[in-house]
């Protein structure tokens, strides 16, 4: 009775919330935004080195969010893969020996690879980009993994660490690169910036799949014990 | 009314629904998808509210985008941690039998 | 001479994670070392850069907001990076003591370690809406990452519970920024402000700044909504913990604030100001009476916090419609708390590391007769209390002595009751540890004696508290300077 009494109250609390959220969206919906952006976006695209605005939001004019988030990324991974023990990341169990799959993943394979390479190529002028490209690869893996592929790379060791930072390593030096040339942190220098962005495209598309990858790897099953401290 | 606009209001209504996921559930997967609906429900005002009259807006496009990875990176990381933690205590809520309870002595 | 100091300060955190991801922890001790050498020269010369020309805006990329993502380098945001410079080299060098170096997985207490840094100064900087949101991700996946290090499942069961609230946060304080955007087409805070300075305010607006500010003080553990902070403090290990206590708190404290201040007087109203202060009252009474009451020693200290995050709340009421001199003197008040909290709460966790290093056991009972052999320790862990319990000449007495004026000035007289029992408290919770200590037992004699280094940490923090005190009022010039306009949009 309680918890129902409670329940009720918890709904209550959330249709109110939706409620004043949708009542405060629709005011504001009615009224015109001061500021322009689009206008200012579409007036500064010639000099973003790259067709496509979303893109060049991610990766010119917004870069330092971009940056920040693949950090956030890389901080996920080496969380994951602090919690994996064993000096193996191959889980036997996790194999499947269906055959089936074994057959979709002679097909599936290299046109995921594919879709990958044309994803991040696209990223230049229509949607795509290095995070879809990477989503896709680190799907590859995964079905690969599933299939008994052996991956020696996912251990965790100097490689699989490598990895992982690459395309955050990549993208931290050409930042400070502009600052030797005198400029802004993350400014690019203006005949280099559509190489630059397609380099750091095509290394983050690397590591964000070896992230995505790890993680999915790295879900720990092992009885590891540390003693916390003070607990003797 | 606009289709962007529509967008922004279903955003309002997944909001309430993954906020109410994410207090009253107790499983801790339950609240892992409570809060990716919920996130998708701030997404989708985030990229609605500000197309509704200026048009296409790349803005709000790229910043989903990256909203999206940082909730993607944030829900592999609690997988992890919910997995290890059912693997060493078998317990998938965090109102269980409690390890060591909160203002308890251990 | 800015732009190098500004890149590098952006730059090592980030850099240094990457080299000691790549290093196991004995090297990565070593690679940290050259790290914090070069970030606490960088802050001290961004600070002394700022108190000699005054702040600018400093725009990513060459790009300007509202297009690009601007950074406000001003008094109060060089002030943070030094403190947090300060606090984070203490908690690194502690760190690299005191963990045990053995443990495989303890070489990724670096990265997370660099990261939360290069988070934190994201933070202090930012003065765009959807950057801080990123950087509040990275301290938060970090700090969690940290929490979690190990991997035992009570620190597992506080670190998810501690991940959950803190994206609960982080979505809150997004939809927010979703509705800002909405309405003023631009994510930089400068810009909203200088709109809002001759336009009417808009209708709709007041629910963005409230659950921007609910989220943020769901991160800071504003009661009632503090109960996952002290499990995750608690069981963390004792330098990760001074990390979460001093700086990663303070880190969205410091948004709503900011926020706050910008733009509080057109889209907040009295009551919510009263609400949040109220708020802040009871964690100050509710959280020092519970730390009064814990049984494990880092779980009053972890309390201890929950009560010394209610007096920054304060901010918002005693600078709700007052007069700009009884808002300036909050203003300073609560960043003396900021700054004073923070060094003695670390001094106090890493104080607390060496106690329970020293006694083998975690329990405020097995401190008995550990005053003749660790005293030193023992002092740190009193001068830091001294702090908190705001006696003169601590910051924390100059800090309560502010917000005591600042609330008589404003005919407020309430809150000083607040700052009264909160005090009268902590003194309480502090004794209870000295007395535990100073009490005789002849069944444990046995005591291990952390080495030298480890002790000598926290006394400086804490002496660092108790200074501050007495050049508070260099301080704060440097916190009011006046700001260059140049770039502002």
């Amino acid at each position: 009775m309680i918890r129902t009494l409670k329940t009720l109250a918890m709904v209550a609390a959330c249709v109110s919330f939706s409620g004043i959220l949708a009542l405060s969206i629709w005011t504001i919906a009615g009224q015109p935004a001061p500021v322009n952006l689009p206008q200012l976006l579409s007036e500064n695209m010639a000099r973003s080195g790259v067709e496509h605005p979303v893109t060049a939001v991610l990766l010119n004019f917004r870069s330092y969010d971009t940056l920040l988030e693949i950090g956030v990324l890389v901080i996920a991974g080496i969380a994951g893969i602090s919690m994996a023990k064993t000096a193996s990341l191959e889980d036997p169990e996790l194999r499947t020996s269906d055959s089936l799959l074994y057959g979709l993943q002679r097909w599936f394979v290299p046109l995921m690879l594919m879709l990958a390479g044309y994803l991040l190529w696209a990223g230049a002028h229509r949607p795509g980009g290095a995070f879809q490209a990477g989503a896709v690869l680190a799907a590859t893996g995964v079905l690969m993994r599933l299939g008994g592929v052996p991956m020696d790379f996912l251990r965790p060791g100097l490689l699989l660490r490598l990895g992982l930072v690459l395309g955050f390593t990549v993208f931290l030096l050409v930042a400070v690169a502009s600052v030797i040339g005198g400029d802004a942190f993350l400014a690019y220098p203006p005949e280099l910036t559509k190489p630059l962005i397609l380099i750091i495209e095509s290394v983050l598309t690397l590591s964000i799949a070896m992230v995505l990858l790890a993680l999915f790897v790295s879900a720990p099953v092992n009885d590891a014990e540390d003693p916390e401290e003070g607990s003797s | 009314m606009t289709a962007p606009l529509l967008y922004a209001l279903a955003g309002a209504i997944l909001c309430g629904i993954g906020l109410f996921g994410l207090l009253w559930l107790s499983h801790l997967l339950r609240k892992l998808v409570a809060f990716n609906i919920m996130g998708s429900g701030v997404f989708l005002v985030l990229v609605g509210l500000p197309q509704h009259q200026g048009g296409q807006d790349p803005v709000p496009q790229a910043l989903v985008l990256t909203g999206i990875v940082v909730a993607i990176a944030a829900t592999a990381l609690a997988v992890v941690l919910i997995r290890r933690y059912y693997h060493l205590s078998g317990l998938t809520s965090l109102t269980g039998e409690p390890a060591s309870r909160e203002g308890a002595p251990e | 001479m800015t732009l190098w100091l500004m890149a590098g300060l952006l730059f090592t955190p980030l850099a240094w994670a990457v080299l000691t991801l790549l290093t196991d922890f004995a090297w990565g001790r070593v690679v940290t070392w050259g790290g914090i050498v070069v970030q606490v020269l960088v802050s001290l010369g961004l600070w002394l850069a700022v108190s000699r020309d005054g702040g600018f805006y400093y725009g990513l990329g060459g790009w300007e907001a509202p297009l690009g993502i601007e950074l406000r380098v001003d008094g109060l945001a060089v002030t943070f990076v030094l403190l947090t410079a300060v606090v984070a080299s203490a908690c690194g060098f502690h760190a690299g003591v005191y963990i045990d170096p053995d443990k495989p997985w303890h070489r990724y207490f670096w990265p997370l370690f660099w990261f939360l840094w290069s988070g934190l100064n994201a933070v202090w900087l930012g003065g765009d809406l959807f950057n801080l949101y990123v950087g509040l991700e990275l301290i938060s996946l970090s700090a969690v990452g940290l929490v979690a290090l190990g991997g035992k499942a009570a620190a597992l069961r506080a670190s998810l519970r501690y991940l959950l609230a803190a994206l609960l946060g982080s979505l809150a304080y997004l939809l927010g920024v979703a509705l800002i955007y909405g309405q003023f087409g631009t994510l930089s805070i400068a810009g909203v402000v200088f709109w809002l300075e001759d336009h009417p305010v808009p209708a709709g607006s007041g629910l963005a700044l409230a659950l921007m500010v609910t989220g943020l003080a769901l991160k800071t553990a504003l009661f009632p909504l503090h109960r996952w902070l002290p499990p995750a403090h608690g069981i963390a290990q004792s330098p990760v913990s001074a990390l979460l206590s001093a700086l990663v708190v303070k880190a969205s404290f410091y948004i709503a604030a900011r926020l706050w201040l910008e733009l509080g007087e057109p889209l907040g109203n009295l009551a919510a100001a009263q609400l949040v202060g109220l708020l802040g009252s009871a964690a100050v009474v509710w959280g020092s009476w519970l730390a009064l009451r814990q049984s494990a020693l880092k779980q009053v200290v972890a309390y201890s916090s929950v009560a010394q995050i209610g007096y920054l709340f304060l901010l918002f009421p005693l600078t709700y419609s007052v007069s700009e001199s009884v808002s300036q003197q909050a203003q300073q008040g609560i960043t003396l708390q900021v700054i004073s909290h923070a060094l003695a709460k670390a001094a106090m966790f890493l104080a607390a590391g060496n106690l329970i290093l020293s006694t083998g056991s975690n329990r405020v009972d097995a401190l008995t007769g550990v005053s003749r052999f660790l005293p030193f320790s023992l002092f740190s862990f009193g001068l830091a209390g001294v702090s908190l319990m705001s006696l003169p000449p601590s910051g924390g007495f100059a800090a309560k002595w502010l917000l005591l004026q600042a609330s008589l000035g404003s005919g407020q007289w309430w809150w000083v009751l607040v700052l009264l029992t909160g005090g009268l408290l902590s003194a309480a919770y502090v004794f209870r540890i000295y007395r535990a200590s100073f009490l005789e037992n002849s069944e444990t004699d046995e005591f291990y004696h952390p080495s030298r280094s480890l002790e000598v940490i926290p006394m400086v923090l804490a002496l660092m508290a108790i200074g501050l005190g007495m050049v508070s009022e260099e301080v704060l010039s440097v916190m009011a300077l006046p700001f260059e306009e140049e770039g502002s949009p």
